[in-house]
Formats: structure tokens, C-alpha cells, sequence
């Protein structure tokens, strides 16, 4: 897989960009911690390069269904205000965000 | 009632269920007696995250009334408990974390639809690593559930509140979810019956996702007939889960109450790289004496091969770890849970995360988005589903040699608390027997084997082909009428009885 991983200095800004890709804000000491734990990680699941899976097809799911469909019809949802009922904000039946666009 | 001792005999769900018919018993005595128990023993087990004393008992007084005026419902006034994972209209589901420490369902899961219209009554919310991520329920960030057979020991995990409860007469029967083998290896090491249904079985509706091709609720009971009971009320097709499988479900209490006294005719594979080396003597000698006893009852023991279990950790650990990136992005503070407000969305939604996810949580998340990430893909994701083509076939081969696979559950028994929560990789590699089945969709149970020399319980795992839940609790059930039965958990540490370490 891709060499340039292994090391250590390269994987630190690969843990920080994919934190930013996951939202998930990281400390120095997170980005520490990572670092090894990924690096370990990583380097164990490597040895899945030993076998040969050229020619084989992936499974996404164990069992063959695909496309399952529901007639269209309107069935009732959650009520408005129990869909609200956990919002760390709301104001009019509307969850409260900060401001997206300026 | 004293606190000092072993917790008295509760019932099994099948004796349960017969006091309550035969008015032997009121399910307000059942629910008090039972939340007594909790009273005594949760402060040293931490099995239950919440417990719904009011609620259940009143819940338990109107079953009793109404089964007085006759409502056929089976299950009228049967406590169920509920791993926190699994939504109860009303009651709160945290699994496990920080990020929904408030949260209350605003619905049921299928499942607790199914088991309210029959009648259950929800006792309270079971312990589990934090969204069902880790093999001990030590990530919980409500402390770690204990295990009854030593309490400085891992109840196992994720589902280790549910097992912990069963075992210590907590709970008549609770539900889990095993995506990787959170039902199995906890209901191993707390010495009770674990069932993970074939993938499609049950609906996922209503369970909060960890990774959603391997994801499957199933029972954690007493005995193999009691796992037989739960499943046929939690098994079929539901609308509202679009990958429950719309087949015919069969009669598992009678394929349990109809079993042979014997295994002639039934042929059992040992699959060799599951007694490789790595596993304990005491656990490898238990599933020999479970082996030595089939066929003594019978049973055709072939030696099988399933080539690729040695890649099955790294596969599985790929795998679920991208579905867990993707279905943990709806943790954002916006619609419920946590928020750790900031001007910035960005910064809120970032924030948020750090704050209310775990460790482990992060681990997988960072794992997970890294195997999706541009340039990854193929390398990682993409490679690891391939190794799940390669173990589903492992499987379909087995099983064209034989009708079941029997194997140890994990390599160990219970390990101590701490012990392996700082190296997460050894932790991984403890799923290796369990994580294969959730990859290849396939049913398993686990089932107490005996004790180990420190008196730990050790669990076997027979696995069947897929939608073959009949055959698996058939087979299971005669074989947990050779094993020994296991005593009464001691509720202690055996520390200070001075085994050894």
C-alpha cells in the first residue's frame, strides 16, 4: 500500500487531515496518540496485501438483496415536536444553527 | 434481602414465562424481585446504565391485570432488559457516550415494538462500549460493567451489561447487538448463552449503527431454549429495515423443544485454524471435552479448513471501521445530543465530536475515514471487502462438508480490567474467532463449555449457514445438556482469595 505512510511524520498530517475531514477537532496530543495507534494499526492490516484479490469481487453486504423498494405511499412520520424533542436547539419547529452564509 | 451473598436462582425466561401463565407467580413479584437484585448488585457490576423501577413496576401491575382479564399475549408482564443501544420509546439510549447523555427515544426499535406488543416489560438500559466499539465494555463513559465471575475481570464486550446482568441474575433475558461478536464473547465470559442471528434475521431498526452490513441484535439468556423463545419473537421481515430478509421465519421453540437426545446424523467441522496456537490450554481442553462428548452423542467430527481467518481481524477492522465513519457523521449537535456551541459551524460541529466521542470512538473514526479517504480507497477499503468475498466463501466451502462449525469463542477467558484498554490492537486480535460470522452474515451462538482452572466461565460457538437459526439452536441445546452446569457466580473478586494472578 502506500509507502510514504509508514512514516511517522507523513502520517501525522494524514491524521490531521482526515480529523478535519472527520470534524473531529485534534490536540497535539491526540495527534500523537494517533499517530502510533494508526501506525500500528495500519501496519498490521497491511498484511491483507499477502493475498492475491485481483480477480475477486468485493462484498459490500453477505446477503443478496439489492434495490428494495417500498410501495409509495404517505404513512405518518415522527410528530414535528417529538422530532425536536432532543434539539440542543429549536425555535418555531426549527432546529437553531449558527449562521452558515454570511 | 440481604446483599451479602451470591444472588438467589431467578428464573429462566421459559421457567418465567410458565410461572406467569400458570398464575404462579405476578409479574409485579417477578419485576420486584428482579430490581431488588439490581438494588444489590449493579453498584458492584455497573451492568445497567439506567434502571426504570417505577415504570417497570407499573408497567408489570397493568400486565398483571391484564392477563387477570385474559390477554392471551405470551409474554404479558416477562422483563425484558435492553442494551443501550437499542431504542425504548421514552427511556433514554446513550450508548455508551457522552454525545447522548440526555437522549430519549422518541420511538421503539422494531425489536422493542415487537417484544412491548407481546407483552415485555423494559426493566432498564445495559451497559456497552461506547456505540458498541470495543471487546470489554471499558469504553463506556459510564465506567466499566464487571464481571460477575470475578468483578476485577471484563464482563466482556460490547454487549457486556447484558451479559453481566443475565449472568448475575439481573436480568431474566436481555437483548445485545453483535456486530463483530459483542453478543458471543460477552455471553462467554459471563457464563451465559449469546445468539447472533444471520444477518437479516432481525431488523436493524431502531439500533443505533455502528457498522451496518455487520450489525445484528440477538438474544443473551440463561439457556439455549430461552434464546429460542426471544429470537421467535424478534425474527422477520420489517419494512422499516430495508435489508431484513422477507423469508419465512421457523418454529425455533419447537426445533429446541423437539431436538433428538442425540447428534446421529449430524455432522460437525473443526475448523483448524480456530485451535491454532494463541488460545489458552483451559479454553482449548473445554471445547476438546465439548468435541469428545458429540461424538459420543454421535456426531460426525470433521477436521475443515477456513483459509483466511488469520485476515479476517484486518478485514473486519477495515470494514467497520468505514461504515462507523460514515454513520457516526450524524453526531453534529444539530439534531440532538451534545452540542458545544461556537459562532463557527465548523468549529461547533468539530468541537462537539471531540468533546462528547471517547477515545476509542475517535480511533475508529480516524481509522475508518482515513480507509475511505482519496487515495486509500482501493488500497484499504476496497481490498478488505475483497477479503470478505474470500471469507464468505471460506464458509460456503465449510459448510458443504459439514452441517455446523464448533470453535472457541475467543482465545481467552475474561481478562482483567486495564489490561488490554491502552493497546488497542491486542484487543482487536481477541475478536478473531467471533468477527468471521458478522463477515460472512452467518448465524452463531455461544454457549457455556465449563470453567477454567481459575473459575472462569469458557464459551464454544457453534456457527450454521445463513437463515439456519433452527438447526444452530437445535444442535446448541443438545449440547448444552452435556456441559456441565455452571454454579452461581460468586459477585466477588478473586483476588483476594489469593488465586493466582
Amino acid at each position: 500500500m502506500n509507502e510514504h505512510t509508514t512514516c511517522s511524520e507523513d502520517l501525522a498530517a494524514e491524521v490531521r487531515r482526515v480529523a478535519k475531514l472527520a470534524r473531529i477537532y485534534v490536540s497535539e496530543d491526540d495527534v500523537a496518540q494517533w499517530t502510533r495507534d494508526l501506525g500500528r494499526i495500519l501496519e498490521y492490516v497491511r498484511q491483507l496485501n499477502e493475498l492475491d484479490v485481483d480477480s475477486v469481487e468485493p462484498t459490500a453486504h453477505a446477503i443478496p438483496v439489492a434495490n428494495v423498494m417500498r410501495d409509495d405511499e404517505p404513512r405518518p412520520g415522527l410528530p414535528h415536536t417529538e422530532a425536536l424533542s432532543n434539539a440542543p436547539a429549536a425555535r418555531d419547529g426549527l432546529f437553531i444553527v449558527p449562521k452558515i452564509i454570511e | 434481602m440481604s446483599c451479602s451473598g451470591p444472588v438467589s436462582e431467578l428464573p429462566s425466561l421459559s421457567a418465567a414465562l410458565d410461572a406467569l401463565r400458570r398464575n404462579e407467580v405476578s409479574s409485579e413479584e417477578l419485576v420486584s424481585e428482579l430490581l431488588r437484585t439490581i438494588e444489590c448488585w449493579n453498584p458492584t457490576l455497573n451492568a445497567y446504565v439506567y434502571v426504570n423501577s417505577e415504570e417497570a413496576l407499573a408497567c408489570a401491575r397493568e400486565a398483571d391485570a391484564r392477563r387477570r382479564a385474559g390477554d392471551p399475549a405470551p409474554w404479558v408482564g416477562v422483563p425484558i432488559g435492553i442494551k443501550d443501544n437499542i431504542c425504548v420509546r421514552g427511556q433514554p439510549c446513550t450508548c455508551g457516550s457522552k454525545i447522548l447523555k440526555s437522549y430519549r427515544s422518541p420511538y421503539d426499535a422494531t425489536v422493542s415494538r415487537r417484544l412491548r406488543e407481546a407483552g415485555a416489560v423494559f426493566v432498564g438500559r445495559l451497559n456497552l462500549d461506547e456505540f458498541a466499539m470495543g471487546s470489554s465494555t471499558e469504553t463506556s463513559a459510564w465506567g466499566p460493567a464487571r464481571n460477575p465471575w470475578d468483578v476485577d475481570r471484563v464482563a466482556g464486550g460490547s454487549s457486556g451489561g447484558s451479559a453481566a446482568a443475565v449472568a448475575a441474575g439481573m436480568a431474566v433475558a436481555a437483548l445485545g447487538s453483535d456486530t463483530g461478536g459483542s453478543i458471543r464473547q460477552p455471553a462467554a465470559f459471563c457464563g451465559c448463552v449469546g445468539l447472533k442471528p444471520s444477518y437479516g434475521r432481525v431488523s436493524r431498526y431502531g439500533l443505533v449503527a455502528y457498522a451496518s452490513s455487520l450489525d445484528q441484535i440477538g438474544p443473551l439468556t440463561r439457556t439455549v431454549r430461552d434464546a429460542a423463545l426471544l429470537l421467535s419473537v424478534l425474527a422477520g421481515r420489517d419494512p422499516m429495515d430495508s435489508t431484513s430478509l422477507d423469508v419465512p421465519v421457523p418454529d425455533y421453540i419447537a426445533a429446541v423443544d423437539q431436538a433428538p437426545d442425540d447428534l446421529r446424523g449430524r455432522c460437525i467441522g473443526l475448523p483448524r485454524e480456530y485451535f491454532a496456537e494463541g488460545i489458552e490450554p483451559d479454553v482449548a481442553q473445554a471445547v476438546k471435552a465439548a468435541v469428545a462428548d458429540m461424538a459420543r452423542l454421535g456426531a460426525d467430527v470433521v477436521e475443515v479448513s477456513l483459509p483466511h481467518t488469520h485476515y479476517a481481524v484486518a478485514a473486519y477492522y477495515l470494514i467497520a471501521t468505514a461504515e462507523a465513519s460514515a454513520n457516526l457523521a450524524r453526531f453534529d449537535g444539530v439534531r440532538y445530543g451534545l452540542r458545544v456551541p461556537s459562532e463557527d459551524v465548523l468549529e461547533q460541529y468539530e468541537r462537539t465530536r471531540a468533546e462528547g466521542f471517547g477515545q476509542e470512538v475517535k480511533r475508529r473514526i480516524i481509522l475508518g475515514t482515513y480507509a475511505l479517504s482519496a487515495g486509500y480507497y482501493d488500497a484499504y477499503y476496497l481490498r478488505a471487502q475483497k477479503v470478505r468475498t474470500l471469507i464468505r466463501r471460506d464458509f460456503e466451502r465449510a459448510f458443504q462438508q459439514c452441517d455446523l462449525l464448533l470453535t472457541p469463542v475467543a482465545p481467552t477467558t475474561a481478562f482483567r480490567i486495564g489490561e488490554r484498554i491502552s493497546d488497542p490492537l491486542t484487543m482487536y486480535l481477541g475478536d478473531i474467532f467471533t468477527v468471521p460470522a458478522n463477515l460472512a452474515g452467518i448465524c452463531a451462538i455461544s454457549i457455556p463449555a465449563g470453567l477454567d482452572s481459575r473459575g472462569l466461565p469458557v464459551g464454544l460457538q457453534l456457527m450454521a449457514p445463513a437463515l439456519e437459526e433452527a438447526r444452530l439452536l437445535q444442535v446448541a441445546h443438545v449440547v448444552e445438556q452435556t456441559r456441565p452446569r455452571l454454579p452461581r457466580p460468586p459477585l466477588a473478586s478473586r483476588a483476594s482469595g489469593g488465586s493466582p494472578a
